[in-house]
Formats: C-alpha cells, structure tokens, sequence
C-alpha cells in the first residue's frame, strides 16, 4: 500500500515541473527576434493581412493571456499549426515518432548488454591489463563527436566494405534494423563509456562489502555470490544514471538522424530551424521534455520495485 | 608538491591540454596567417609533405585550419564553462547556506531545466536567437548553471554545519563574509572537477552546433565546421573529416584526463 502511496506522491510533484516545461517551451518562442507574425504572413503582407492574422493567433492579447491560451490547447492536444508542411505540429510529430523511438530502441538494445558484459568484465580483472583498455577506450568514447564517428564509420563500413546502407530508414522491420545499425551503434558507443564506468566502480565498491565477506566465509561458491549478491547490489544507481542518459540519448539521435538523414523527429527539429517554423521547435522541445519525464518517472518506480528500500 | 605525487592521468592531461594552448596561441608562427587562404592548385590532396593533413576542396591545408581551429574551441571550452559556473556557484552557495526563497526557487528551476534533455534546450535556445557563437555560449550559460547550483548546494548543506562554520559565527563574522571565506573554498574541489567533463561536453556541443551549422559560421575554422564542410567529399577524400574530429578527440580527453587525476587527487567521488 504504502509503495502506490509513494508513486502517487512522486506524480504529484510532477505538476509544477509540467507547468514550468509549458512555461519555457512558451516563452522560447517569445524570444525570436522580430515579429513571429511577420513570419507567418511573409515580407510582403499589408498591414491590414499582420494585424488580422495578429488577431486571429491571439498574439495581440497580452502575454499572460496568450500563456493562458497555449496551455488551454496543448490540454486539448493542439501543438500548434506548422509554417513549412501546412499541418498541425502534433500530425507531424506522430508520423516521425516511431523512427526516432525505433532507433532509441535499437541504442538502448545494443547499450544494456555491452556495459553490463564490458563492466563485469572491467571489475572480475580489476587492475589487470583488460580492465585498463576497457577503462581508457571508455575515456575515449566519452570524447568522441557522435556525429564525427557516424561520418567515419558510415565511410568505413558503409562505403568501403559496403555492409550497411549509410543513409534512410528502410521499409521493412529488417529494413529498419539494417538502415539504423551505424546509426544506434554510433550513438551507443557514446553512451555506454558513462555506463560501464559506473557500473564498474559500483560492482568494485560492493565487492569489499561486508556481507560478501560473510558470503564468502559461509563458503558460498564465488560466481554465486557474484551474481546473486554484488551485481544485484551494483545495478541501483547505475539504473539512476541509465535514466538521464536515455533522456540524453533523444538529444543525441538530433544529431545521428541529420548525419545518416534518418526522417526522425531530431532531423524535423533541424529542419524547422533552419526553415524558422519556429512552432514544431517548440513542439518538439516540449515533447523531448515530456518524454525525459516519463523516462525518469519510469526509472524511479522501477527501483522502487527492484529496491523498497528507496525514497523518491 | 612536487610532480610525483600527482596522478599520472593529470599530468598526461594537463601536458595535452598545454600542448594545444601553445599551438593554439603560437598558431600564427606555426602555420603561417591565413587559415582560409584558398589553393585552386591544390584541390582534394591526400596528405602529403606539403600538405601534412592534406587539403580541402578549395585547397586549404587542413592542418593550418585544424590548428587555428583550436583556438576557438578551446576559447569554446572556457567560455562554455565558466558563465555557467560563476552564475551556478552564486546561486547554489546562496541557496544551500541561507536556504529560504533562493533554495525554493533554485529547487524548481533545477525540476524544470533537467526535464529537458540538455542538448535539445540549447538547440532550441540558439534556434530562436539565431546561429553563432554568442548564442551559443548563451544559451550554455542558461541551461548550464543549474548543475553547477545543484552540485553545490549539496556540497554546501554538508559543509554548513562543519565546526569551523559554528566557530566563525561564535565569532560574529558577517553571514556574507562566512558564505564567500569560509564555505566556497570547502566545496570548491567538487565543482572543479565537474568543470572538466563540462568543458568537454561544451566542445562538443559548440562542435555539433558547428556541424549543424547553427554555430560558428564557415568559412571560419572549427573542428565541427570543418568536418560538415567534408562530409559531402568523405568517400574520396576522408582527410577532411578525419583530422578536426582527432583534434577534438584529444582536447576532450586532455579535459577528461584532468578532470580524472584531480578527483584522484583530491579525492572526490567523480
């Protein structure tokens, strides 16, 4: 009883930081430079067409009331209408949605195995030479440019031997995973470094526990207590961590989708900007924050099942 | 102190990063002055002894443009970083030692910033206020700060009920005096160490912003300009792209080397 009492809570304070995303996502778009309705009509509207559209946006109400307003629609659903594609925001986003939540997927896919396999790795040979390259190639991955090693490796195993297409989204479910394996792969070898280092220094800190020792003096076999014992232990905060950076991963695939032009929402964000619809940035933006919201939501239920002993 | 008693990574960290300053600095004397300085003769050369890295496809040696390209990402690290930690640390050390209105209204910025992933806040903040470098640095300072506030405000609420904090207020210092003398430089070491693998998550970010095009504006030299502007030619002419996204790797990992050796050293928890 008392877990949903604690899950309940952690949803209440939801609300203030739902209010304050709508409040920055509103306010992004208050500050373009210039008039926005200028840009909604062209150079060459008159007055008369600026202060009509002015008034049929609501953009000539005063700023609270406009707040007021957007919030009123996003509750109905109403992203806003796109410039560029003539369309609501909200249309748009659902159609590009399953490519860049199929390639977060796939990331995700590739990046759980490889750092727990890299981690239990790294900490069973701890201070041996395979622990020292699992450590400093996991420095490296951590400076790499994603979108600089999408282009080699779109170059190396794209063009030179010719196993993955370097560009699209494919139309079959194989199609997909053949189309995104550079790209989940490169936004991969980015996240996992994080992970494995702290998973690694977690497996190494349970290691010294106490009840390892009592483990071990009860002459509990050495795999089992591993196992069983120091990598349930380990996994609590790497699990936090694995939260923020899924919630940073959708701010990585911005980037991987423009390099390997997947259709995803990253490279409909990109191409909003630089086509100044300034309505889908916002949308997308706001959608990124609801989504990392729900991800760390999830998270933080999920320990509580793993782990009741943790407060949120 | 002397030398031996560092750690390795931090002396292999610091001698990277000083390499890249002084040929950062130095680039002038080393390259000659003119990094856009265009080569019709020399169009899409492998790297060669001219040519060490190799030219572009208006025939700019990639090496001159590598090298005066790391002095405005090195300037990106600095000023990425430091707005965000000087506006960040103020708000934290106010929040964590008065508590009160500051902390309440810290707490509810940190909810909402964090909500964002951090590279889609920035995207969007330069998306509205146009491309460049200004903007960039920004949009980092707006969304950046708020870690380095949470980081030492936590910091700060260990440290505030230290004997020598008492000591200080038996005394009938000045709240003001005791906050700026006798807390910041005890949560200092932390906010350091977090500096670094900022920095190198600034110059990455700066780099991508670059790529897409919305930071630095070409033809002027930065690694991630310089990698967008080969990435059509990559098939027949990968020295383009390979170069500027080295550089970058080795500035990063010069960062994340000190940034390792100082938590060993001084003994943080990274």
């Amino acid at each position: 009883m008392q877990r949903y009492q604690v899950i309940l809570q952690r949803l209440l304070h939801l609300l203030p930081v739902l209010f304050g995303i709508s409040l920055v996502s509103f306010l992004l778009v208050q500050l373009i430079p210039g008039d926005p309705v200028r840009l909604l009509v062209g150079p060459r509207a008159t007055e008369e067409v600026v202060a009509a559209v002015r008034e049929r946006y609501g953009l000539d109400q005063p700023l609270l009331q406009q707040y007021l307003t957007y919030l009123g629609n996003l509750f109905q659903g109403d992203l806003g209408q796109s410039i560029v594609y003539r369309k609501p925001v909200g249309e748009l986003i659902m159609e590009r949605l399953p490519r860049t939540l199929f390639l977060a997927i796939y990331v995700i896919c590739i990046t759980i195995p490889s750092t727990i396999f890299l981690a239990i790795t790294a900490a069973r040979h701890q201070g041996r030479k395979i622990d020292h390259i699992i450590t400093t190639s996991a420095v490296f991955g951590i400076t790499i440019p994603v979108f600089w090693l999408g282009i080699m490796m779109a170059r190396l195993f794209g063009v030179e031997f010719g196993w993955f297409p370097v560009s699209g989204y494919g139309n079959t479910f194989f199609g997909h995973l053949h189309h995104l394996f550079l790209p989940a792969l490169s936004t991969a070898i980015w996240m996992v470094p994080v992970l494995v280092r702290n998973l690694r220094s977690a497996i190494l800190e349970q290691m010294e526990a106490d009840y390892v020792v009592a483990g071990r003096s009860k002459g509990l076999p050495e795999q089992y207590l591993f196992y069983y014992h120091i990598l349930k232990n380990s996994i609590m905060p790497t699990l936090n961590l694995f939260g923020v950076m899924v919630a940073v991963l959708f701010g990585g695939t911005v980037i991987v989708e423009k390099v390997y032009a997947v259709p995803g929402l990253g490279d409909l964000m990109i191409s909003s900007i630089f086509g100044r619809d300034y309505f889908v940035v916002q949308a997308i933006t706001l959608f990124f924050a609801v989504v990392t919201i729900t991800v760390t939501l999830a998270v933080d239920i999920i320990s509580t099942i793993i782990d009741p002993r943790v407060k949120l | 102190m002397s030398l031996r008693n560092l750690p390795t990574t931090l002396i292999v960290g610091a001698g990277i990063f000083l390499m890249w300053l002084v040929v950062a600095l130095c680039s002038p004397l080393l390259m000659g002055t003119d990094p856009n300085a265009l080569n019709f003769e020399a169009l899409l050369q492998r790297p060669n002894i001219n040519h060490l890295f190799g030219t572009d496809h208006l025939g700019r040696d990639i090496l001159t443009r590598v090298i005066y390209a790391g002095r405005i990402d090195i300037w990106m690290g600095f000023a990425g970083v430091l707005p965000a930690l000087i506006i960040g640390t103020l708000f934290g050390l106010m929040a964590g030692y008065f508590g009160g209105v500051v902390e309440a209204v810290l707490m509810r910025v940190t909810d909402v910033t964090v909500a964002f992933p951090f590279f889609v806040l920035v995207l969007a903040i330069v998306a509205v206020l146009g491309p460049g470098l200004t903007n960039f640095f920004i949009a980092i300072a707006a969304v950046g700060w708020v870690s380095y506030a949470r980081l030492i405000r936590a910091e700060v609420l260990v440290v505030k009920n230290a004997e020598y904090v008492l000591a200080a207020k038996i005394l009938g210092y000045h709240p003001l005096f005791i906050a700026f003398r006798h807390v910041l430089p005890n949560v200092l070491a932390p906010i350091i160490v977090y500096a670094m693998t900022d920095a190198v998550l600034v110059i990455l970010f700066g780099a991508s912003l670059g790529f897409l095009g919305l930071g630095v504006q070409p033809p002027t030299a930065e690694w991630g300009v310089m990698i967008a502007n080969g990435q059509p030619y990559v098939t027949e002419a990968w020295w383009i792209c390979l170069f500027p996204g080295l550089a970058t790797v080795t500035l990063g990992l010069g960062f994340s080397l000190i940034g390792d050796g100082l938590a060993k050293h001084l003994r943080i928890k990274n």
